[in-house]
């Protein structure tokens, strides 16, 4: 069987007294990269940023097993997810460079400065601007920055909230071939949430659709690409 | 032009000193977005620790690093206690809060050591490093220039080479996104209002180490506000610009209120109101000031 590496159940979470999560339950398998689907306000963000410990939660979140619900952020990030937050979360005024290092904060390891090779080879246009502050790349390298930096700590789990969200069409189908490789080829457990069904089922294994804080449907992606239903409400198709 | 030279030296010296107040503001500000008001106090007290520990017979310059170690204490408990409890993004509890330490510290300082000003020990020597005519450059002057390179060389490799330094300049640019690589944002802050409160209690011993003045509970509310038009005008997230900010201020003070006063019967009392007018044409010319980093949100 393989390993589970993140398993929600029962998953309610809101901002003071208005309630966005009515308890929702799905898993990530090792390896998998599984997205999740809706409109705007149906939950996604809150969903990711729950998982993140950033806001009040109830339910069961298992990472790797263990049980994080209730921890901190810092903590639940020191146990394996990295989570690239929507509109980019860089840090505009450090360097590239920086942003790399502050991604391995909470590495003790002696290697840092190998990972950081590996992403400037992986992403050549971070090496060029390395120098530069991440404040002024473009939004699609902006992007990438954030997805490197997030992959210094060596999670376990990416979470990916909106990664197309304010980028080109071109940039986007770019970034999401990019999310493909790293789940395909290096291997990363990916949970993506994306308004942007079509794209998003093209790169995943399998899909939830949230509607108003709940799940409506789930299932492997090209089933859910495939389903007629799906493709009318949220595909636009 | 040996009273310009003379004026210009004075601006220098008192100049150097707003300069360090400012750099204190600037690092609180920085990663909070924060002025703290009781800066300045925060430094006075730890002026009177210096003194208090001089007194009791301990070379000066040891006091005094004593003395900045005990007020970056005291600064991390109460950011610890006062601060921390409350939203970061919600300024005006905050703001009530440094003000009422303001108040708390200038009682206790009052309480314990009274009004009566006290000489503090000269730090840098007597006399004079250069004179040109009748214009004389003393060492006190020099020793605050040397002071505040050194602060500001130290501070920047301690925040570009440390790992302590790299989170603080990670929190200062994004919060949320320091707790998701697992900063811890709390004592990250904490070390941002110890350092501050070192930095300000230099600041304030080289102050009142100046031969023309003496330590007592007020010296530094005036100081304050001079630091806080200095530190504005440099931009308020910039310790460069804080420099920049705090020579400029001197130079008005000393330079241009002088001259007014020289000239147009000007009352040099007026020199704190000028601090003001500074104060309030960067906020309406120039709000990031010179070197500060404007605020652009992109979505």
């Amino acid at each position: 069987m393989t390993n589970r590496v993140l398993e929600v159940n029962g998953l309610e979470a809101g901002y003071g007294l208005i309630q966005v999560l009515h308890g929702i339950d799905f898993h990530v398998d090792e390896g998998e990269a599984v997205v999740i689907l809706g409109a705007n306000g149906a939950g996604k963000t809150t969903t990711l940023r729950a998982i993140c410990g950033m806001i009040q939660t109830s339910g069961s979140v298992k990472l790797n097993g263990e049980e994080i619900i209730g921890a901190k952020s810092a903590d639940i990030v020191r146990r394996g997810v990295a989570h690239v937050p929507q509109g980019r979360g860089t840090f505009p005024e450090l360097s590239v460079e920086d942003n790399l290092e502050v991604g391995a904060y909470t590495r003790t390891d002696g290697e840092v400065e190998a990972d950081m090779e590996r992403w400037y080879e992986t992403y050549p246009v971070l090496y060029q601007r390395r120098t530069q502050t991440a404040g002024s790349l473009s939004g699609g390298e902006q992007q990438m920055l954030a997805v490197a930096r997030a992959l210094m700590s060596r999670p376990s789990l990416l979470l990916l909230d909106e990664p197309s969200l304010g980028l080109a069409p071109l940039i986007v189908e770019d970034l999401f071939e990019r999310f493909a490789a790293l789940n395909k080829e290096q291997g990363t457990t990916l949970l993506v949430v994306e308004q942007n069904a079509q794209l998003a089922l093209g790169i995943a294994d399998r899909g939830y659709v949230l509607a108003s804080g709940a799940i409506d449907v789930q299932g492997p992606a090209d089933e859910l690409i495939n389903d007629d239903a799906i493709r009318r409400a949220y595909l636009g198709v | 032009m040996e009273l310009f030279l003379q004026r210009l030296f004075d601006a220098v010296s008192n100049g150097s000193t707003y300069a360090l107040v400012a750099v204190a503001l600037v690092l609180i500000f920085k990663a909070t977005t924060l002025i703290n008001f009781a800066q300045g106090e925060m430094g006075m007290l730890g002026a009177f620790f210096a003194l208090q520990l001089w007194l009791w017979g301990v070379p000066m310059w040891i006091a005094l690093v004593l003395a900045m170690i005990l007020s970056a204490i005291l600064a991390a408990g109460i950011e610890r206690v006062l601060i921390r409890p409350f939203d970061p993004a919600d300024h005006l509890p905050l703001v009530i809060i440094t003000l009422g330490l303001f108040l708390v510290i200038n009682a206790v300082a009052a309480i314990v050591w009274r009004f009566d000003p006290r000489s503090f020990p000269n730090l840098f020597g007597d006399g004079n490093a250069i004179s040109i005519g009748g214009a004389n450059l003393g060492w006190y002057t020099v020793g605050t220039i040397i002071t505040v390179v050194g602060v500001l060389v130290l501070l920047q490799l301690l925040l570009t080479r440390t790992k302590i330094g790299l989170a603080f300049r990670a929190v200062s640019s994004n919060l949320e996104s320091s707790e998701l690589v697992g900063i811890r944002v709390g004592p990250t802050l904490q070390f941002g209002w110890a350092l501050a409160a070192a930095v300000g209690t230099l600041a304030a011993a080289v102050f009142v180490a100046n031969p023309v003045r003496q330590l007592e509970p007020s010296i530094m509310l005036r100081v304050l506000i001079f630091a806080a038009a200095a530190a504005a005008l440099g931009g308020l997230d910039s310790l460069w610009g804080a420099v920049v900010g705090g020579l400029s201020i001197g130079l008005v003070q000393s330079v241009i209120v002088q001259y007014l006063n020289q000239w147009f019967s000007f009352p040099t009392t007026m020199s704190l109101a000028a601090a003001v007018v500074v104060l309030m044409v960067v906020l309406l010319v120039k709000p990031a000031g010179l070197f500060g980093t404007a605020a652009v949100e992109r979505v």
